[in-house]
């Protein structure tokens, strides 16, 4: 019996052992994952070197991958202070649920306002957030394009054209993805404006729009994935960022068509009050977001298709971003609560029209 | 339960393994699970209900039953066929057509989902044969039974196998001497005897194939209502912030594959008695 | 179930068939035809698509995205997951095997059954499961975050959602094999006059190694493959919590296809090492099995 109760002890033990070090592995493994070495546990004061993690959604990798490079030159100049960030991409409403539960994002970058309201309302930033930097915290703007194949076949100029027989359109579920939301607020705006406001005519428009989707991805990415991998589809509504990436990487398989009438997409960024006063990472988060705004990070944005805010760095790119008509959310749709309310809620317009046998 | 007839136990070590074994299993499987009924019971019934019997909701289930049913039934005589191959005769290649029977079971399920789009998408390999015909196999249920068929491929095959070769062979010899054909002795003699096992790899292949995600996401191109699966409204629902609403349905899914799981206990406790009668 | 799934005795060849019990010739090469055609069709076209995507754009790019931070970081993260998730879960296999084939008692047949649960448990599940109980809104959450424990989104949440979908392997492997072996080496053993850890060491393991070994390389396999569970639990920051299936997804959307199917391969190269290690494991259980 004895050796009964040594053995159960032993095993006691190692099921200990184990369990510990896969916590202490955890904080080892971005010890010595990476090049820059990083502060173990977290604690009240600031560490040196510093860490940050960006939680943004699908189409900023490019983005971000050398904003963040230029971020941490800027930040030891500045401080001689040594910064890391670390990236993590998905859908927008992923990657806030994600924060949500737990993921210790010191800031958010994310498709729209929506999501990180979403944050907001448990209490791991402040609601009026969207104070906190300039320009409703949106440091650079997109819109919702079409990218149809090489010499238009379809004839695709405008939205109307989307409705003509044959064509196929491809969008992401406005339910799972930010992106989509725009796109289906813009095709939105656009029946709205043609048919003088009539709810009913608007429904039939969106109705038949939805009719000529043949795959309806989750995200963004996915959807630009089934366009230009798969190739189904005659027309892609992306972000204006995502098409010309697309153009970038798949050269001349793709040409860019703008709508007459489209909405201003605003991918709104902010600091996790929550997270940051915990890591005391508030100082670096906030020159972290601060630097997007200034002439480097607005030309870094450009570079990587966002429209930038700047006017000396828009004029620059003035060829790259033609001018077109642009709704707003806050002023066409009563802001995102209004709009998630009304067409995407379980139950909300986007589900009226888009049920079965219909 | 510990201490009835502890006094004729000879061996040591009941309590301890038994113990552990209770105690790892409720720490990683059933305290969770509990978690995940108790998370789905903060909704009054009536939302219960409601939750996960909606159109959408109800469309998933259907499409998720449907394509693991054919997927399990063409893994049916897929299997049976292979497993018959694989151990009646002899031709060059046998040991590794056997090895590689196996590999859906080892293969990363992310892998296997991406290698079939490529295949079957419109611009694949195959896609691109049936694409002149109209016929869409990826983006279609289709697509997602076939990668369900790759998925339940082992079940099959490795529950047959073993009984087929341990079959008399002086059975079948016998029914041959009595004067029977070959085809009626396959069905009177051979199939009934491999029934239980047939049932059990179809089962088997059948419940893998409800729970599956990482292979049918990449594709059966998500379409709410026609080629959405459970498991990805599942995951839909937390991207919505609707937590409780995804572990209902999870609930539910749950409830299929356990009363699944418990028929194919049934199917081998019957078969094993009825082997053992014998 | 996988210790039905994975029969060790399969591909045993059997004894010849006398010529008057097998089919006709045609009739034979009709059913190896539509077999090899079947196996082609579902398994083979798979890996040469990998294979053939993965080396589209060359071996220098092959192996550049193999050599990516990013990729090492994945597969080290894959790799410790495996070494915690495996032996965890053998030493409860063994446990498990142990208590159900060496004693009888109530309720065993629903101890099976909980043991068999995770198999017939979509892994999205096994992943939402841990999202509740030790997310920020879980149960536990709030607790955890005010003592500083990362469990979601970090490591260790990892290794559970792993540990949840490779639960049964061993057990199941295990069983079958001890219960066929019945309990008179070990109560011999005892009356001898050893005690319980020396007969677990001295009699039962040296039946049971191939088994146990064969039941840790197909836990192994499936825990360095999981995608579902661990993608819920993952957080999907990079260079840190994305494992190898996870990487393949990121590259995958980062239209970096060629490399997407160059990680892949890494996997399929597990996947066949596997499954030759498994058959070299086969033959020499069966051999076991008629020399005794």
């Amino acid at each position: 019996m004895k050796n009964v109760k040594s053995f159960r002890l032993s095993l006691i033990a190692v099921l200990l052992f184990t369990v510990l070090s896969a916590c202490g592995s955890n904080s080892g493994s971005h010890n010595n994952g990476n090049v820059a070495q990083s502060s173990p546990s977290a604690s009240a004061k600031v560490p040196d070197p510093v860490e940050l993690l960006n939680v943004s959604y699908d189409p900023t990798r490019e983005l971000y991958d050398e904003y963040n490079k230029s971020f941490a030159e800027y930040w030891k100049k500045e401080t001689g202070g040594t910064v890391k960030i670390k990236q993590s991409h998905g859908g927008s409403g992923k990657q806030s649920r994600a924060v949500i539960d737990g993921l210790e994002a010191d800031v958010v970058t994310l498709a729209l306002a929506y999501d990180i309201d979403a944050i907001a309302s448990k209490g791991l930033l402040k609601t009026d957030w969207q104070q906190s930097f300039e320009q409703n915290s949106t440091p650079y703007t997109s819109t919702i394009v079409f990218l149809v194949r090489k010499g238009n076949p379809k004839g695709i100029k405008d939205w109307g054209d989307l409705l003509k027989e044959g064509v196929q359109v491809i969008t992401p579920s406005p339910k799972t993805s930010g992106g989509a939301r725009w796109n289906y607020l813009a095709a939105w705006g656009y029946a709205a404006q043609k048919n003088h406001n009539d709810e009913t005519k608007i429904k039939e428009f969106m109705k038949q729009l939805f009719h000529h989707v043949p795959v309806l991805d989750s995200g963004a990415r996915d959807a630009t994935n089934t366009f230009v991998q798969r190739q189904i589809g005659d027309v892609l509504l992306a972000w204006e960022n995502e098409a010309y990436l697309a153009l970038k990487e798949f050269g001349d398989q793709y040409e860019i068509v703008t709508p007459s009438l489209s909405i201003l997409a605003e991918p709104p960024v902010a600091v996790i009050d929550k997270v940051v006063d915990k890591k005391g990472t508030r100082q670096v988060a906030e020159a972290y977001l601060k630097f997007l705004y200034t002439e480097q990070g607005q030309e870094i944005a450009a570079k990587n298709f966002y429209r930038p805010r700047l006017q000396s760095v828009a004029d620059k790119y003035k060829k790259q971003f033609p001018s077109l008509n642009l709704l707003t959310i806050d002023k066409d749709f009563g802001g995102w609560q209004e709009a998630q309310k009304k067409h995407f809620a379980d139950g909300g317009v986007f589900d009226q029209i888009y049920t079965p046998g219909s | 339960m510990a201490s009835k007839g502890n006094k004729d136990r000879v061996l040591p070590g009941f309590r301890l393994t038994l113990g552990f074994t209770v105690l790892y299993l409720s720490l990683i499987v059933l305290i969770p699970i509990a978690v995940l009924a108790l998370r789905s019971g903060e909704l009054s019934a009536a939302q219960w209900w409601n939750t996960v019997t909606t159109p959408r909701v109800m469309a998933s289930y259907k499409l998720s039953l449907m394509t693991s049913l054919f997927a399990a039934l063409a893994n049916l005589l897929i299997g049976l066929l292979l497993a018959w191959v694989l151990v009646r005769y002899r031709f060059p290649g046998k040991k590794m057509i056997d090895g590689l029977i196996d590999l859906p079971f080892a293969l990363p399920t992310a892998v296997a989902g991406i290698a079939l789009t490529t295949i079957y998408a419109p611009n694949g390999w195959i896609g691109s044969l049936f694409q002149p015909l109209g016929l869409k196999i990826a983006y279609s249920p289709l697509g997602i039974t076939i990668a369900l068929i790759f998925i339940g491929l082992p079940f099959v095959v490795r529950t047959v196998q073993p009984v087929l070769q341990d079959l008399e062979a002086d059975m079948e010899e016998a029914a041959v001497l009595l004067g029977a054909y070959r085809w009626r002795s396959f069905r009177k003699v051979i199939l009934p005897e491999l029934v239980p096992s047939l049932l059990t790899g179809f089962a088997l292949a059948f419940a893998r194939g409800i729970g599956e995600y990482g292979s049918v996401v990449f594709i059966s191109g998500n379409m709410p209502m026609k080629t959405e699966i459970t498991p990805l409204l599942i995951i839909t629902k937390l991207e919505q912030y609707q937590y409780r609403e995804a572990a209902a349905i999870a609930v539910v899914l749950l409830l299929i594959s356990f009363v699944l799981l418990l028929l194919i206990n049934f199917v081998q406790r019957w078969s094993n008695r009825r082997l053992h009668s014998v | 179930m996988a210790g039905i799934a994975t029969n060790p005795r399969a591909g045993e060849s059997h004894a010849d068939i006398p010529k008057h019990l097998t089919e006709p010739r045609v009739i034979r090469w009709i059913l190896i035809g539509a077999a090899l055609l079947f196996v082609g069709l579902i398994v083979v076209l798979p890996l040469i698509t990998v294979l053939s995507q993965a080396f589209s754009k060359g071996w220098e790019a092959y192996l550049t995205a193999l050599k990516e931070p990013d990729a090492l970081a994945a597969l080290r993260l894959t790799l410790l997951t495996a070494v915690i998730a495996v032996p965890l879960n053998s030493l409860f296999g063994l446990a498990a095997a142990w208590a159900i084939t060496k004693f009888q008692f109530r309720g065993k047949n629903v101890l099976v059954t909980l043991i068999d649960l995770p198999f017939a448990v979509s892994p999205v599940i096994s992943g939402l499961i841990y999202v509740l109980l030790f997310g920020a809104q879980g149960l536990l959450g709030p607790w955890l975050q005010e003592h500083n424990i990362h469990i979601i989104f970090a490591t260790p949440g990892i290794v559970l959602a792993t540990m949840f979908v490779t639960f049964p392997f061993v057990a199941r492997e295990l069983i079958p094999f001890m219960e066929a072996q019945g309990v008179e080496d070990e109560e011999a053993a005892v009356s001898l006059g050893a005690r319980g850890w020396r007969v677990f060491r001295k009699v039962t393991l040296p039946n049971i190694k191939w088994g146990l070994l064969y039941g840790m390389i197909l836990c192994n396999a499936r825990a360095m493959g999981e995608f579902g569970a661990v993608s819920v639990v993952s957080g999907h920051i990079r260079g840190e919590t994305n494992t190898l299936p996870l990487h393949i997804e990121i590259l995958y959307n980062e239209y970096q296809f060629a490399a997407a199917f160059a990680v892949a391969s890494l996997l399929m190269l597990l996947a066949v090492v596997t499954l030759i290690v498994k058959s070299v494991l086969e033959s020499r259980m069966s051999g076991k099995r008629y020399s005794a």
